[in-house]
């Protein structure tokens, strides 16, 4: 079916558009940034934002759409910006994603919607990314008298539990609430949000940001338990047949961290990524002895990976006083799978990237902490089954450099908690959950989504995976009642 | 927020917690633990849980002043509470009917043994308990010990109660006596549970030791709490806390449990500094 174009706000001949360059985003001054956790980005100004949306040339099939995971009209907020109806192209793209101040900050757009652009065919594409993050923000601070209110649906007399409060879970909640389902949302850890409060640091999500989101989606009637572990405090069967939950969603996120398993992995001051973030993000260790969990403050720290958590982790360990903070990855930087962004906001924070260089062996000294790291330097052979050129070690190449601490971001395996303690819901041989497209897990009644079934990927596409998730669980409990009757 | 129901000292700086947490009560098996918080800016600690009551909905706990975070809770009193508290956490202590048990406990894992003997003693085994102590003011839950097994021992260091000497010697003691314990189970300080283990080794017995590694999480996504067991990485959250005592990297685990040694003693001076001028101005006040 044919989309119905938005009506056109942009007041700029088209033939013009393509003249307007693509608008920085102001951002903090790197050398003041990288001694602090404030926020980097600072976001567009209203005149910005309005010249940046008049960049649109309203294509007749716009291809952005299809980039989105979670297909947000962007079209169509677009022109509302254009119109400098700020709330209402908030509003617009909330029809699609609940979480845009977050979405806009964390989503790979240049691999998305802004990669399909048609400007950015020859030109730079527009800045859908930034767009939508200024007009989440600008709701979230003007939009209360003019935002729509929230019209409770009927109650449809059926009770949903969502089994973490990342990502995927916030997207199935705002989702099913909608529907006038009871929506409960369990969390382990005792501050909502998941990877977004315990791994994306405070200079890329301020907090604020996220615990507004949740207070929205309370507004909305949905109910957060936090400090419940599913599956130790209550398990699946318990919630389903003792306290009468009809659906549970199951968005537990990534699990334990993966090592290199080289000797010297387990010596003081070598930390998983997770470990590392969620020390300084979640329990605040880098405002340490003011807050009470204890954080490594490290003179010369590498950082193993190339993904978009060494970034966080490398640029965390600058931000803590580190004289050396260094990217150490085993392929070029061509490979790596961080954000552009991110690798651009390292480099100008003063972060060294060792590319092309591999960890053999961290040594420790008598009292069990590292004080080096033997490396490898390495070359790119043939691509290998993910595509990319696959690293060989060059001979006669090791090396010892003086570290002292070490954060390993080579990614996550899953959580047992679910394998062992509800062995009826399928699992792989990675440990992950078994779900079909729209979600449904081996157990009736039971959906999962996000990274406990894909492994680790983004925040985006676990709201997305979260949103077919909802319309499955929906349908799911409408064929319930339709079967009692 | 988790309300304290009782708060007593048993021992020096030691104090029992019976905590309001009916969901925790109802599900938690011997051998597990609790994480929680104590305040809002606190950090997250591993305790075992000692005793619960499904009918009444409490757990109960033992603490033991050390650090920064355990002095702290140890100011609470009854009717304070806690900022959080999750569980129960950690696979229950495996549990059947070897023949003799015996419990070798120091410290404050006395009281962490007490459901792991109860539940061995249910499921029919002859259970003897070793306790051991520096000193006999030290040494906490031997009467709700003896009313559970079938013969209590002790040790301390200074000869003040029970043999003088160490838990192992109280273990050769038995095994002179012609008693060889089909199945041991350690809790208590890692060097304890490393000397027990290291003497079991070459009699062949099997043995089971309760690891406190650092924490974060406590649920199996961090990997604070990596230990070496049979030279494979293991997480202590979530593949124990209970463990074959013969394949335990003791000094490595040793060595990661004073990772943060220089920082707590900040962190637990900060905190009598403070504890120190609340004094202070208490005091004041009353003099005015």
């Amino acid at each position: 079916m044919k989309r119905e174009k938005p009506q056109s706000f942009n007041s700029v001949p088209i033939k013009e558009r393509l003249t307007i360059p693509r608008q920085d985003m102001p951002e903090q001054d790197a050398l003041l940034r990288s001694t602090n956790f404030l926020e980097v980005n600072l976001g567009f100004t209203p005149e910005q934002a309005v010249i940046e949306a008049q960049r649109c040339i309203e294509c007749a099939s716009p291809t952005c759409m299809d980039g989105c995971p979670v297909n947000i009209k962007i079209p169509d907020f677009i022109q509302l910006i254009c119109k400098e109806d700020f709330v209402g192209a908030a509003e617009k793209i909330k029809e699609d994603n609940s979480l845009p101040a977050i979405c806009g900050r964390v989503c790979p757009q240049e691999t998305q919607c802004e990669q399909v652009c048609v400007v950015g065919k020859r030109f730079e594409p527009v800045a859908i990314g930034r767009l939508e993050r200024f007009v989440a923000d600008y709701a979230m601070e003007h939009g209360s008298d003019t935002t729509p209110v929230f019209q409770k649906p009927e109650p449809s007399g059926q009770k949903v539990a969502i089994v973490g409060s990342g990502p995927a879970g916030l997207a199935v909640a705002s989702d099913l609430i909608k529907e006038g389902h009871e929506v409960t949302v369990f969390e382990a850890l005792h501050e909502f949000g998941g990877v977004l409060v315990y791994g994306i640091p405070e200079f890329r999500l301020p907090k604020a940001i996220l615990r507004e989101e949740v207070a929205n989606l309370e507004t909305k009637g949905v109910k957060f338990i936090k400090n419940f572990i599913v599956g130790r405090t209550m398990t699946i069967q318990e919630l389903m047949n003792d306290e009468g939950y009809d659906a549970v969603f199951l968005g537990l996120g990534a699990g334990l961290p993966r090592f290199m398993n080289i000797p010297g992995e387990n010596l003081n001051g070598v930390y998983s990524a997770n470990e590392f973030l969620t020390r300084s993000n979640l329990m605040r260790g880098y405002e340490f002895p003011e807050w009470d969990t204890p954080l490594y403050r490290a003179k010369h720290a590498i950082i193993v990976g190339g993904g978009n958590t060494a970034m966080d982790a490398v640029r965390t360990a600058k931000r803590l006083g580190a004289d050396e903070a260094s990217i150490v990855y085993r392929r070029s930087e061509e490979e790596m799978p961080a954000r552009n962004e991110e690798i651009h906001h390292a480099k100008e924070e003063g972060v060294k990237f060792m590319n092309l260089v591999n960890p053999i062996e961290f040594i420790g000294d008598e009292q069990g902490s590292v004080v080096a790291a033997k490396c490898l330097r390495m070359e790119l052979g043939e691509p290998d089954d993910s595509g990319r050129r696959r690293p060989i070690p060059m001979e006669g190449s090791e090396f010892v450099m003086d570290v002292d601490m070490v954060v390993i971001a080579v990614g996550n395996g899953s959580n047992p908690l679910i394998s062992q303690t509800t062995p009826e819901i399928e699992t792989n041989k990675w440990g992950n959950i078994v779900a079909d497209d729209d979600g449904r897990t081996s157990m009736e009644g039971v959906f999962a989504g996000g990274d406990i079934v894909s492994g680790g990927a983004t925040v985006i596409l676990a709201m997305g995976a979260g949103r077919k998730s909802a319309a499955a669980i929906s349908e799911y409990l409408k064929a319930k009642v339709g079967s009692v009757v | 927020m988790y309300k304290i129901l009782k708060a007593d000292f048993i021992a020096p700086n030691v104090k029992s917690f019976v905590i309001e947490a009916p969901l925790i009560a109802k599900k938690r098996q011997a051998g597990q633990f609790v994480m929680l918080r104590v305040h809002d800016k606190g950090e997250r600690i591993p305790i075992t849980i000692a005793d619960s009551s499904s009918e009444e909905g409490w757990i109960s706990i033992i603490v033991q002043g050390l650090g920064k975070t355990s002095a702290h809770m140890n100011t609470l009193e009854a009717g304070d509470h806690l900022q959080d508290l999750v569980g129960p956490l950690g696979l229950p202590t495996h549990i059947e009917n070897w023949g003799t048990l015996v419990c070798i406990s120091g410290g404050v894992g006395t009281a962490e043994a007490l459901p792991i003997a109860a539940a061995g003693k249910a499921a029919g085994n002859r259970v003897i308990s070793i306790i051991g102590a520096r000193h006999k003011d030290l040494i906490i839950a031997e009467n709700q010990m003896a009313e559970l097994v079938d013969e209590v021992r002790i040790s301390t260091d200074d000869g003040s109660a029970g043999r003088h000497g160490l838990v192992t010697d109280v273990l050769q003691d038995l095994m002179n006596e012609g008693i060889t314990p089909d199945m041991i189970v350690a809790i208590g300080p890692l060097p304890m549970m490393a000397a027990v283990s290291n003497q079991t080794k070459e009699d062949g017995i099997p043995t089971m030791v309760s690891l406190n590694a650092i924490m974060v999480d406590g649920t199996g996504m961090c990997g604070a709490c990596r230990a070496t067991v049979g030279g494979k990485t293991v997480f202590v959250c979530v593949d124990g806390p209970e463990f074959d005592g013969h394949q335990v990297d003791f000094k490595e685990l040793g060595m990661r449990q004073k990772m943060y040694k220089k920082q707590e003693a900040e962190s637990h001076k900060c905190f009598l500094e403070r504890q120190m001028k609340k004094l202070k101005a208490e005091q004041l006040a009353e003099g005015v």
